[in-house]
């Protein structure tokens, strides 16, 4: 029994860099899929587990919305499209414990008496489609009747729930207007339950062993010795998760918590955070899909938080005007400070548009660039305002 | 019955009819797209709000009913 | 009695060709979002709905007085049923049809919140038929077809139509997201998976 317990870990079993763990593996490692029905539901609701793909709802609750459609009628999305460009996380499950999260999509779609799977699977991850591949033939005939696999472009709005369902729908993954969401109207016009690769494999630990790993999957970029994914217990701080990827490579200046879509934080105050979202909720953060990003003290912020916003603003699907021009305006008001030097018409700009562009797009891309400068402006203060012309930028 | 403007943003293509029938509420962004007063619609620009809805071209602008706070 | 029917008819079918055309005009300029500090967006599209209306009421006398007209000898089957009258058998049902168009349109215009945008949209395009059907109407059945006068109005008409048309294929879309909009929508289509 002690020996199951250390295996309750979604990373635990075979070295990870030794490839994908077969389904003979897993099950001689887990035991066998254990049968799903109404009750996994409750389980699921009382085990606090919540999404790992970035907003951090509890599941059991989002299951119990599903639940109430008509038995035989929902559909499971996938999503492993990993849209977030530092995340590795989502990939690495599927490449090394495929299994983990098709247990967890089998389990899911019994519970919920759904009629098929959709695998949303990132188009350049081409490992992770390989792994997941070779999985799904493992699997049982009826198990497999159950799945069709999808190609998720690799642009960074393409991972959006929304999109993914509008992808298998009308062949473009662009995002949509809500009402409906997905979960009311989605694939086919089913009631379609989106959920994140790592949110699966919970599943398939949380069925087996009755409650909630209580870890999560980050992946920690930037100024470390060893960048790379990390499964930590609750209550981990940002600090351990650094000596955990070999300490700071240099004294970082500020930490990004969570990707593209999050905000950055003075190195200090970062280190001594847990990663924990309810616990960064509460000082206004949000872990996002779990990039911890270490900005080395060498290196330019103003650029760096420049090249970030050329990126998002480029990503827009440009369906809605305030979010295309409004992110390219915030962009090269940014990219003029950054080579240019500061000036105080492009800072006051910037400060209008920021706040003018929230809310006003169809979906939340909008929202995160916002947020993901907002917090440059506040964190690296005196450098927007002092910054000297770089001609060549340093990022 | 409390009323709020709704706006479609994938639908809207910043023509801007909206704005210029209700001032009051919508202004225009530097693109030319509608910024909403938020809250609900004062009473005496209903009709107003009414018609701006009927007007966009891309039937992007609705009234929605308030949620009681 | 009999000659002022007939003045009627062909005098409510000039205005109505006259009406007609500047509406579609004005939808035209309304697309291409013409607007400038004095004349604001809700001028074109107000005056092109307004004219619409306008056209349906005068192209409504211009049918009574024709079939009402004794000389004439059409039937009301005639107003409805393209092609069912012994008088001008080709140029009158290009003209029902025109009339039904129109009425389709208006219609549809009238209802747009109920059937949704891309239902109303479909309709609408219709004009493209619609006009230049009662243009071509106007110019086969009237007995004034080259009378000065007629023939002037339709050149003006036509003209007018002709250079908005000439402006809309021209200037290409105002809608300023339709470029970018294209050109994401194909970098995220579906694939087939190896």
């Amino acid at each position: 029994m002690s020996d199951l317990r250390l295996d309750f870990r979604l990373l635990a079993g075979r070295d990870l860099a030794t490839g994908p763990e077969g389904l003979h593996e897993h099950v001689r490692r887990l035991g066998p899929l254990p049968y799903a029905d109404r009750s996994l539901i409750d389980l699921v609701a009382g085990s606090g587990l919540t999404g790992r793909g970035g907003a951090d709802f509890p599941v059991g609750l989002k299951w119990r919305s599903i639940a109430v459609a008509p038995k035989g009628s929902a559909v499971i999305l996938v999503n492993g499209a990993e849209g977030e460009p530092r995340s590795k996380k989502d990939r690495l499950l599927m490449t090394t414990r495929p299994h983990l999260v098709l247990d967890g999509a089998f389990l899911t779609a019994q519970a919920l008496h759904a009629k098929s799977i959709v695998l949303y699977i990132g188009e350049d991850h081409h490992a992770s489609r390989q792994s997941m591949k070779r999985a799904l033939a493992e699997r049982t005939d009826e198990e497999r009747r159950l799945v069709r696999t999808f190609d998720a472009p690799a642009r960074y709005v393409a991972g959006t729930s929304s999109a993914a369902v509008h992808l298998v729908n009308a062949g473009v993954a662009t995002p949509t207007s809500n009402p409906p969401t997905p979960h009311e109207r989605g694939v086919d016009g089913a009631p379609t339950l989106v959920q994140n690769v790592e949110t699966l494999a919970h599943v398939a630990l949380l069925a087996r062993s009755g409650r909630a790993t209580g870890t999560r999957l980050i992946t920690v970029v930037g100024g470390v010795s060893r960048p790379g994914v990390l499964e930590v217990d609750g209550g981990t701080t940002i600090g351990q998760a650094v000596a955990m990827a070999g300490g700071q490579t240099e004294p970082s200046r500020a930490v990004l918590i969570g990707g593209y879509f999050g905000s950055w934080v003075e190195a200090g105050k970062a280190m001594a955070l847990s990663i924990d979202p309810q616990a960064l909720r509460a000082h206004g953060l949000s872990l996002g899909c779990g990039v911890i990003g270490l900005l080395p003290a060498s290196r330019c912020a103003v650029c760096e938080v420049a090249g970030i916003m050329r990126y998002l603003a480029g990503e827009s699907s440009a369906q809605c005007g305030p979010c295309f021009f409004g992110l390219r305006a915030l962009a090269d008001a940014c990219g003029r400070i950054a080579d240019l030097g500061t000036n105080s018409t492009d800072l006051f700009q910037m400060q209008r548009w920021a706040a003018e562009v929230r809310g006003r797009g169809g979906c939340h891309h909008p929202d995160g660039a916002v947020m993901f400068l907002q917090s440059a402006l506040q964190t690296f203060g005196d450098e927007w305002i002092q910054h000297p012309p770089h001609l060549r930028r340093s990022a | 019955m409390k009323r709020q403007l709704a706006i479609d943003r994938i639908k809207c293509d910043g023509h801007g009819l909206c704005a210029e029938l209700l001032p009051e509420l919508i202004r225009l962004d530097d693109w030319g797209y509608p910024i909403l007063a938020p809250g609900p619609i004062p009473e005496h620009l209903l009709p107003l709000a009414k018609r701006a809805t009927e007007e966009c071209p891309v039937l992007a602008l609705a009234l929605r009913r308030t949620r009681a706070a | 009695m009999d000659i002022l029917l007939w003045y009627t008819t062909r005098g409510a079918g000039a205005v109505t060709l006259v009406l007609l055309s500047g509406s579609v005009v004005l939808g035209i300029l309304s697309v291409l979002r013409v607007q400038s500090a004095a004349w604001p967006r809700f001028l074109t599209t107000g005056l092109h709905r307004n004219l619409a209306l306008m056209t349906l009421v005068f192209l409504a006398l211009h049918v009574v007085t024709a079939v009402v007209d004794p000389f004439t000898h059409l039937g009301w089957l005639t107003a409805v049923v393209p092609f069912s009258s012994y008088y001008r058998t080709l140029w009158l049902g290009l003209g029902t049809i025109a009339f039904e168009l129109l009425l389709a349109i208006v219609a549809t215009s009238l209802v747009r919140g109920f059937i949704g945008q891309a239902a109303w949209r479909w309709v609408h395009w219709l004009t493209y038929a619609a006009w230049p059907l009662g243009v071509v109407h106007g110019l086969g059945t009237g007995t004034d077809t080259w009378s000065p006068w007629f023939f002037a109005l339709t050149v003006i008409c036509v003209g007018a139509v002709a250079t908005a048309l000439v402006y809309r294929l021209v200037a290409g879309s105002p809608d300023p997201l339709t470029g970018p909009r294209a050109e994401f929508e194909a970098a995220v289509q579906r694939r087939e998976s190896p």
